[in-house]
Formats: C-alpha cells, sequence, structure tokens
C-alpha cells in the first residue's frame, strides 16, 4: 500500500485499484473544531480536484477535492455521529472515503510522505 | 513582503499573543489572534470562567466641549443627554436616510463622553463624527490606549484581585481604577452574553496587564473565533455582516436604542424613516435561526419559505454551547414569527430552519438590583 498527498492536503492509500481519501493532520489542524463532515454517498461519480466532500469547522465551511477520479465505493459512516474524529485520528479513523480508481496514472503527479512534509514546511 | 501588499498593522499585544502560541489574522487591517487552543475550548473556557479579548482594533475616542450630548444626538438616536457620569448605553451611528453606520458604546465621563466604535469602521465613523459634530466639539483619538475584554463568570473574581473595587461596577456602569499606578478605565460591559469587563489601558502598559490578568487561574487569552461564535450564540449582531448601511434600526432588530425622548422628539438622522418604521413596521426584520442536523448554515445562504426567497442569513455557525448549529438573518416580517418553519439552501440542497428567539444562550449580566 503506498500514500499519496496532495497539495490541497488531502491523503490517498492506494492497495490495487482502491484507495482511501482523508485530509491530513495539517489539514485538520488548520481547520481547528470540526463540527459536520459531508462524505460522498456510494456510487457517486468523484473526478480529480472537484469537491468531494465538504469539512466544516466551528467556523468555515471547506470543500475537500478527490486526489484522482474514481467511484465511491463507501462514505465514512463514523463522521456523521462523530466528525471530532477527523481532529482526534485525521490520518486513520477520520478518513472520509474509498473509491475505485478510473486511472492510476493520475497518482504520478502527488507527492510522497517527504515531499507534503517539505511542502508544508514551505507555507 | 511584497511592495504592493497592504500593510498590516501591529497591535501593542501582538507579540505577546504570538509568545502564547495564537495563530494570528489580518482582521480589520490588524495582525490579531483568531485562536489558541481551539474556538471550542475558548468558547465553553469562557462560558465557565474567564477570557481575555485583546480589542484593541477597536476605536477609542473622546468627545468633549460645551454640548456634546445634544450634538451626538444629531447622529445617534439614544438619549445621551439623560446619561449621568459612569453611566453607559449602546447606541447606533446612523446615516442621513437612518441606515446604520456603526454599533457603539457611549459612557458619559466626567469631562464629556467615551465611545468605542468597531475597528473595521473606525476611520469612516472619526470622519462622518468631525464632519456632524459641531465645531466647538472636539473628538480625540486615543490611538494610544489597548483595550482588553475580560468575559465570563468568574472575570469579576479574577479581576477584582488585580484591581481593587471593580466588583462594586454594575453592568453598563464605568469609572476610573487605579492599577498600581498605572490609570484604567474600566466598564462592566462586553459583548459575549457574560458579566465581564472592557479595560482601557495605555498602551505601553498593555502587555504587563494582560501577563497579570492571565496569571489569575481563572483567565485564559481568547482568540477572535470565539468571540464571534459567543456573541452569535448571546443574540448579539456583529457590524458588517448582520448591520449595515442598508438596514435601519427597527429592521435590525435594535429598537431598544431609541430611546423614549427621542422617539417622542426626533431630531435625529433618519428619524423620519426610523420612527415611520417604529410606528408602522418594516418590511424584514433580523431573526435567529435553529438548523436541523448538525451541518452550519453560513452567511449569504438564501433563505426560502418554498420557492419563495425571504431573506438571508448574516451569521451562522455551530454553537459549541449547544452543540447545534445556530444563525441571525433577516427575513420578510410576515415570516418573522418565533417557530416560523422556513428553509436555508446549502449548496442547491434546502435545509429546513425554525425561527428562534435570541439570545440561544441567556445573557449573565450583572444588572443593579437583580443580581447578588
Amino acid at each position: 500500500m503506498s500514500r499519496y498527498y496532495t497539495d490541497e492536503h488531502e491523503w490517498i492509500d492506494v492497495d490495487g485499484t482502491t484507495a482511501t481519501v482523508g485530509i491530513t493532520a495539517y489539514a485538520q489542524e488548520q481547520l481547528g473544531d470540526i463540527v459536520f463532515v459531508e462524505v460522498p454517498a456510494q456510487g457517486a461519480a468523484v473526478t480529480k480536484g472537484g469537491d468531494a466532500a465538504v469539512v466544516e469547522s466551528v467556523k468555515a465551511a471547506s470543500d475537500v477535492y478527490a486526489p484522482v477520479s474514481g467511484t465511491v465505493t463507501e462514505g465514512n459512516a463514523a463522521l456523521t455521529n462523530d466528525p471530532s474524529l477527523v481532529n482526534s485520528d485525521p490520518e486513520g479513523a477520520g478518513w472520509f472515503f474509498r473509491l475505485t480508481l478510473d486511472d492510476a496514472g493520475q497518482l504520478d503527479g502527488l507527492m510522497d510522505e517527504t515531499g507534503y512534509k517539505t511542502f508544508v514546511a514551505g507555507l | 513582503m511584497s511592495e504592493d501588499t497592504q500593510e498590516i498593522l501591529e497591535l501593542p499585544l501582538g507579540d505577546w499573543h504570538r509568545s502564547r502560541g495564537a495563530r494570528m489574522v489580518d482582521f480589520a487591517g490588524y495582525s490579531m489572534p483568531i485562536q489558541y487552543d481551539g474556538i471550542m475550548a475558548e468558547h465553553l473556557w469562557t462560558r465557565e470562567n474567564a477570557g481575555l479579548f485583546d480589542v484593541s482594533h477597536m476605536g477609542q475616542l473622546i468627545l468633549s466641549g460645551e454640548g456634546v450630548a445634544d450634538a451626538l444626538e444629531v447622529i445617534v438616536p439614544g438619549d445621551i443627554s439623560a446619561l449621568n457620569p459612569g453611566k453607559m448605553r449602546y447606541s447606533l451611528l446612523l446615516s442621513d436616510n437612518g441606515g446604520i453606520l456603526d454599533d457603539l458604546m457611549v459612557t458619559a465621563t466626567p469631562t464629556g463622553l467615551y465611545m468605542v466604535v468597531n475597528g473595521a469602521v473606525k476611520w469612516e465613523d472619526i470622519g462622518y463624527l468631525r464632519e456632524m459634530l459641531a465645531d466647538d466639539i472636539t473628538l480625540n483619538h486615543l490611538e494610544d490606549r489597548a483595550l482588553l475584554a475580560l468575559q465570563g463568570p468568574k472575570a469579576v473574581a479574577a479581576l477584582a484581585r488585580v484591581v481593587r473595587g471593580v466588583e462594586q461596577l454594575f453592568f453598563m456602569e464605568a469609572d476610573h481604577f487605579l492599577w498600581g499606578e498605572h490609570p484604567l478605565w474600566i466598564s462592566r460591559s462586553g459583548y459575549t452574553g457574560e458579566d465581564g469587563f472592557e479595560i482601557s489601558v495605555e498602551a505601553k502598559h498593555a502587555r504587563a496587564l494582560a501577563v497579570a490578568l492571565c496569571a489569575q487561574p481563572e483567565v485564559k487569552p481568547i482568540g477572535l473565533g470565539a468571540r464571534d461564535s459567543l456573541r452569535l450564540e448571546a443574540g448579539l449582531p456583529l457590524y458588517g455582516h448582520d448591520l449595515n448601511e442598508g438596514v435601519d434600526p427597527v429592521q435590525g432588530d435594535l429598537s431598544f436604542a431609541i430611546s423614549k425622548r427621542r422617539r417622542a422628539d426626533g431630531g435625529f438622522a433618519g428619524a423620519d424613516r426610523i420612527l415611520g418604521a417604529l410606528a408602522n413596521g418594516t418590511d424584514k426584520k433580523r431573526v435567529g435561526f435553529t438548523v436541523k442536523g448538525r451541518q452550519p448554515v453560513r452567511e449569504g445562504a438564501v433563505i426560502y419559505d418554498g420557492d419563495l426567497k425571504v431573506g438571508m442569513i448574516t451569521s451562522g455557525g455551530f454553537s459549541p454551547s449547544l452543540q447545534v448549529p445556530i444563525a441571525m438573518g433577516y427575513v420578510q416580517t410576515d415570516r418573522s414569527a418565533i417557530g416560523t418553519a422556513l428553509e436555508a439552501d446549502l449548496r442547491g440542497r434546502r435545509v429546513p430552519l425554525t425561527v428562534a428567539a435570541m439570545p440561544f444562550t441567556p445573557h449573565r449580566y450583572h444588572r443593579k438590583g437583580t443580581s447578588t
């Protein structure tokens, strides 16, 4: 399994043609207390760079973008009742959705962990 | 910083906020703390203990001169002449046509009037006041003073330990105090719905005072984020969002700020429109809303009754105290009754709203005659 990162602060764990998507520890830290998450429904088609989910903190609403194109297989139902999972475990239990990749080649432009750490350090 | 970047000004406590771990944002032209530990924790701390807010971006003005109260009454609808020294009231700066240019606090002092106006519009306010006030009225902008607000049920215990005698003030009263040898101007007021104080201090002593206050076990520094969620729960409008030049005090549900004598006598900017609105009602009104579900509705969301557009959200967020979304906005007056069921458009989806009484959380002011 490989983990990639986007410059919009999403992470994606890829295992063959399936993947899990969430937002990074840095992103949840910037957003602050998360009070609501809307994840895409099973079967929804998402497009690389397009809106895929909504995350709301006390202060503001933010879009979460799809790191790659694909078809959603599952949204994280646990976030409905406990959106603060995104704060407490952003890169684990606070995942947003799973999808089947349309084109694994879209992963090429994403960062690895080292690349993302360097990117965040430069912000 | 590039040359074309507008200069962001530094307030007296800027470095102190950073040293305390604040995340800073640009607000009203100043670098200000948006949060320290997190908005939720800071909000709840203030409701249970005491929060220290830096509101030094706000404009502190002194008006003085013969007949200053009468002069100010030309552009505000409150009974300023009736204010005894040490008493304050909430009022509104009005345009010619009765629109709200700002909301403000005005306090009578032995020598004139002390006013606190919003930071985001203070330069416009000052220009308007200079234009509208008679030539023999002097306006002094206290740019060398910081303003700290200490808010929460334990604010009085904490502040009384640092500044003797403040516990004797009641809500909407103010006086001079000494902190060591330094003069402070302190009022029992604020914008969180809690008991608390606002402390005007010379800028050069602001840091030491903030340190002394935060040394009290009840006190933590609180950022602008929680200030906004606290005032929204308290049902208090924020200028530039819930109030603007396009609305009059009656539409803004601020009729209480139009004093009895002024209603009878008129004689203030926009009096025709405002007295007419008091007598005949208005087309729209500021109200509160509860929201179905957990997703907050935000400023700018359009409000519908069926297919009919009937209003707009002007402030919305998640209430840390109630753990539900709450909002404030304007609706047509015929839809403004408490309990009216409406909907907000949330990214193309309709979310049920109900017109709700404000405040969402009860005010806990230390009023004369009602508190122990």
